[in-house]
């Protein structure tokens, strides 16, 4: 058995399990977190995809919502996957009515901002602080980060794209320099894409190496 | 569809496709190769709702009612199958308004049913830019041949299954998720309950087999090779399974949750009981508690009426919308 941390996957809804499968590959103890006992038991959290709106409404029902916004405000390691971005985004676009998120990123995140699930597509991402190779990002319904604060590092950009009925909102210059995908500051890391879904474990092992620091 | 349309045999190997309509990318963003309507794009939607509830709508009222609950995303149709079954006649698509209405209420994810085999009614709700397609056994077939090829779809399909060799049918076929046929419409949740068991005995049994044996495997389950050993190996199906038809309660969706259902739709359930909105809540918090019945009877309490229900023992068989699909 390993002696290393241990990382907690929120477990309200979602691709938990890959999330967990992919910690398993890394020799990492991963751990559901359905309550804010177990949340207390872990050293870094991962949001993991899903519906954010599912996710906000199971998290304020059973009292989670604030210990999470506690524990993140306290320095909690975490690591959102499309949905887990929005839940840590501190400012949402296109929010259902209502919809809160835990917070702590200072970014803006349009839901749903690459379309509908016809527009979900899979591309090569350039992820510089990974290296080569480029990563294969898989985006399903996936938001974008529109606005980030100043201390928010930009990791990766796709191009920006909307077909048939997708969403285009944002201006033109960003759809050149290409729409923010992955975004760290601090503890606090998120990518719009599933790398959960791909068996490339880096990002993983990159929120691993800002648990092992905190 | 035009440009849109995937080459089935490379899907099939899972390889990338190439797709003609992106790349627009420009300096500084990654130079893209993107691809829409891959296996794993159409897979992987499938694996976001897990843990979560689909809701049948018919109106966008419901449909926001169903949001408000937690839904992880509405189905839409003409009729909930409890009318379908009491009313008779052809059950068919619904009206492109309807679809259109319930998309622009709500922000999760839409999904509609097409009859089976019927694929031009696929065509028409790909174009509306439904997030997923019910190729369901609760309207009328379309065709009792063949069902709709789905590698030829952007949108991806989500099929009933009464047992494994039909999943693995319907996943061939290009399904990027399986249910439970359960029997729609009736409140009686015994069906679900016999196929969610029979699906995992028999991949139970699959993983206990020797190597050499799968090839007989195969031609039981009348499924591919391929595919079979596949099963054999994961110990689960390649694509997420979700129960449905008959759940009424909390307790009901618990209990599927419990037999290795990775997500639960109500059909007639929620709207055909006294207090939907709190009915549907309760099966959003049961489904993610599905293994606390502390919570389970805490959110049991008070609902009103469930639906009223029909035995499905008791009805003749050519009414049971699960012998519809092959």
């Amino acid at each position: 058995m390993t002696t290393g941390p241990t990382i907690g996957v929120l477990a309200l809804q979602g691709d938990v399990r890959e999330h967990l499968a992919i910690l398993e590959t890394l020799g990492a103890r991963g751990a559901p977190v359905r309550t804010s006992e177990e949340l207390d038991g872990v050293d870094g959290l991962i949001i993991p995809g899903g519906e954010s709106t599912t996710m906000w409404r199971l998290a304020r029902s059973f009292g989670l919502l604030e210990p999470l916004r506690k524990h993140i405000h306290d320095g909690l390691p975490a690591y959102g996957s499309c949905a887990g971005m929005i839940m840590l985004a501190d400012r949402l676009e296109e929010a259902a009515p209502g919809q809160e998120t835990i917070g702590g990123l200072d970014i803006t995140v349009r839901r749903n901002a690459f379309g509908r699930q016809v527009d979900s597509f899979e591309a090569e991402l350039d992820f510089p602080v990974l290296g080569e190779p480029p990563m294969r990002a898989v985006f399903i319904r996936a938001p974008w980060v529109e606005g980030v604060g100043e201390r928010v590092e930009v990791l990766a950009r796709v191009a920006g794209r909307a077909t048939g009925r997708g969403v285009a909102h944002a201006p033109d210059s960003e759809a050149v320099t290409g729409r923010i995908v992955a975004v760290r500051a601090g503890r606090l890391l998120a990518t719009s894409f599933h790398p959960e879904l791909t068996a490339d474990a880096r990002i993983h092992a990159h929120f691993l190496e800002i648990v092992k620091e905190a | 569809m035009g440009t849109d349309r995937i080459n089935p045999t490379t899907q099939k190997r899972f390889e990338p496709v190439s797709d003609q309509t992106q790349s627009t990318s420009q300096s500084a963003s990654s130079p893209v190769s993107t691809e829409t309507g891959t296996a794993r794009v159409k897979r992987g939607m499938a694996e976001m709702l897990k843990g979560g509830v689909i809701m049948d709508v018919v109106t966008a009222e419901q449909a926001k009612i169903a949001e408000d609950a937690g839904a992880v995303a509405v189905m839409a149709l003409e009729r909930v199958p409890a009318d379908i079954r009491a009313h008779g006649g052809v059950a068919r698509m619904s009206d492109p308004d309807l679809i259109d209405g319930i998309i622009d209420a709500v922000s999760i994810p839409v999904m509609a049913k097409a009859r089976i085999g019927h694929f031009v009614e696929a065509q028409v709700l790909q174009s509306l830019g439904v997030d997923y397609i019910d190729e369901s056994e609760v309207l009328t077939p379309a065709d009792y041949a063949n069902h709709v090829d789905k590698w030829q779809f952007t949108v991806p399909f989500v099929c009933g299954a009464t047992n494994l060799g039909e999943a693995l049918r319907r996943i061939t076929e290009g399904a990027a998720m399986i249910r439970s046929k359960g029997e729609a419409g009736t409140g009686d949740v015994s069906n679900a309950t016999t196929h969610m068991r029979q699906i995992r005995a028999e991949i139970n049994r699959l993983r206990t087999l020797p190597a050499d044996e799968l090839y007989v495997a195969a031609k039981e389950l009348q499924a591919p090779y391929e595919l079979v050993r596949e099963v054999a190996e994961l110990g689960k199906l390649p694509v997420v399974l979700f129960t449905a038809g008959g759940i009424a309660t909390p307790a009901d969706a618990a209990m599927m949750m419990q037999l290795g259902a990775e997500g639960v739709f109500v059909g007639s359930g929620i709207f055909k009981s006294g207090d939907p909105a709190r009915r549907a809540e309760a099966i959003v918090k049961a489904t993610t508690f599905y293994d606390d019945p502390d919570v389970i009877g805490k959110v049991s309490r008070g609902l009103g009426d469930a639906m009223v229900g029909l035995n499905v023992e008791e009805m003749p068989e050519p009414h049971r919308l699960a012998e519809r699909g092959w």
